[in-house]
């Protein structure tokens, strides 16, 4: 590879230009070809980026405990594992931030109310906070081994709490159901072009991620490996002060 | 790692004894987070100003003010072991960081159990909740097992930040959205416990179960996590 | 369209805000690389 700039290689760029074709070809179906849906009507073009958000956000938090896992686990420790998984989670956050603002969207259209404390809703919001508290805790400070093991541990813990909290909000809310919502697993008839959008989304948003992974945690290692330096240049500085 | 000789059991009993008689010769929970948490029920009185709305949600506002003392307590039970770098030097002199992790959530529970005590009691007082003979049972079970739960977790999370800077804005970021499945599970039993709202005792045994599953996993999360959080 | 405002505006946040992290990231990258060698850079 001749020219380099950044973080980028010939191959991200070429994923680069396959996953903005994509993302247009996916507004042009989304929102102007496709029909409107016989239940939600034209809300369920909302769907067609809320949906992929929640499922890359997924993704993200489960390639990040899978990192985690690897990094515990193995025997030489590449910080390499932390950086994705880091990079990953900071990601995850971004889409769930998005699919929490779309989704709250649909749902005043929908439901009549930006927010209903529904099972789904409400964990979803926590996984929100939990991995805004997994960033958190990478912004901590001290090594980069410390960073990977305090992280690393903590995305495992995520993945264990996760379903605990939904499974506790979904107990609180079957005893408390006044909350009249519109059933949101109302059957969605979906024809060929809304399914091949819907799927077209999922693919196009899973290659952005995998885009933004690279990158990010090229950036990353530099971030790294720039701290490491500037350490080092430290060591010697107080090693010559010393000697002298 | 080994233990060097010393048995586990001995190891945790140390620790949590240790823990327990700092806290009991500074005094703190008792000058200071015990007074902040009844302060709390106090203020919650204040915001809720009707004596129907606080009966009904005195469960809740018992759980409340005990996370909150919680936080404070978690941060005293690391800031004592990360000033002089106690923690290290018992890393070093290899003792089961499994048997310091048990120690510590022991101490943390006793302390814990204390101030929910004092809180049930307050709701007693100042709210005019009044419980049967099996509500009451049924309250100390939901204490207990939820103090397990938030212990474990508690003392897990507390190690994680120890010794770091920021760790008391961290704290609550981590802890809060852990322990809301024990908020509920706690809260939804001693309403049952309490009566409040027009629920029946029996209707709280199936949260204690969900308190139960929290404490088992996280108690036994904690013994193996923990070593290698503050590890390195 | 019905409800076109919510529609292109949950489109639009969603294009804005992952738009503005992947600049973001880009140009980190490449401001890092500026003072990096070639031995921080596996990729290149």
């Amino acid at each position: 590879m001749a020219k380099t700039s950044g973080t980028g290689t010939s191959a991200t760029r070429r994923l680069g230009i396959v996953v903005i074709l994509m993302l247009a070809t996916l507004a042009l179906c989304g929102l102007w070809f496709s029909a409107e849906d016989v239940v939600q009507g034209s809300t369920v073009r909302i769907m067609y980026i809320h949906v992929p958000s929640i499922w890359t956000a997924y993704i993200a938090f489960g390639l990040a405990a899978l990192c985690s896992g690897v990094y515990l686990s193995g025997k030489n420790r590449s910080l390499a594992w932390d950086r994705v998984a880091g990079a990953s989670g900071e990601i995850g956050v971004l889409f769930v931030a998005v699919s929490l603002v779309t989704g709250s969207m649909w749902g005043r259209l929908t439901w009549g109310t930006y927010w209903v404390w529904d099972a789904r809703l409400t964990s979803t919001a926590f996984l929100f906070i939990t991995y805004v508290g997994y960033l958190a805790v990478r912004q901590l400070g001290g090594t980069h081994r410390q960073r990977a093991r305090r992280s690393s541990v903590l995305a495992l813990l995520a993945i264990l709490e996760i379903p605990l909290v939904h499974f506790s909000v979904t107990l609180w809310r079957s005893l408390h159901q006044e909350a009249s919502v519109a059933n949101p697993n109302a059957k969605v008839e979906l024809d060929g072009l809304m399914l091949f959008s819907l799927f077209l989304g999922l693919v196009a948003f899973t290659m952005l991620f995998v885009w933004l992974v690279l990158h990010r945690q090229r950036a990353m290692m530099l971030e790294d490996a720039f701290s490491d330096r500037g350490l080092d240049v430290a060591i010697t500085a107080r090693r010559n002060e010393a000697g002298a | 790692m080994s233990t060097t000789g010393i048995s586990k059991r001995r190891v945790v009993i140390a620790v949590a004894r240790k823990d327990l008689t700092i806290e009991w010769n500074s005094r703190i929970l008792v000058n200071q987070v015990a007074p902040f948490a009844a302060i709390v029920m106090v203020l919650f009185a204040f915001a809720l100003d009707n004596d129907g709305i606080l009966q009904r949600v005195a469960p809740g506002l018992v759980w409340l003010a005990t996370l909150f003392s919680m936080l404070v307590v978690i941060q005293r039970s690391f800031t004592v072991e990360s000033a002089d770098g106690a923690l290290d030097a018992l890393r070093v002199a290899g003792v089961d960081m499994g048997a310091i992790f048990m120690g510590k959530t022991i101490a943390l529970m006793v302390q814990l159990f204390v101030l929910e005590l004092m809180l049930v009691a307050t709701a007693v007082i100042l709210y005019g909740v009044e419980m049967t003979l099996a509500g009451f049972c049924e309250a100390i079970v939901t204490l207990v097992v939820a103090t397990i739960g938030l212990g474990s977790v508690g003392t897990l999370y507390g190690g994680l930040a120890a010794g770091a800077r920021g760790r008391e804005t961290l704290l609550p970021l981590l802890l809060l959205p852990a322990v809301a499945p024990v908020l509920i599970g706690a809260t939804r039993a001693t309403e049952a416990a309490f009566g409040s709202g027009g629920t029946t005792v029996s209707e709280g045994w199936p949260w204690i179960g969900l308190l139960l599953v929290f404490a088992v996993l996280f108690s036994a999360v904690g013994t193996v996590a923990f070593g290698p959080l503050v590890d390195e | 369209m019905e409800h076109a405002s919510f529609i292109f505006g949950s489109w639009i946040i969603t294009a804005v805000s992952v738009g503005a992290y992947a600049i973001w990231v880009l140009r980190r990258g490449r401001e890092l690389a500026k003072q990096a060698t070639r031995e921080e850079m596996p990729w290149t």
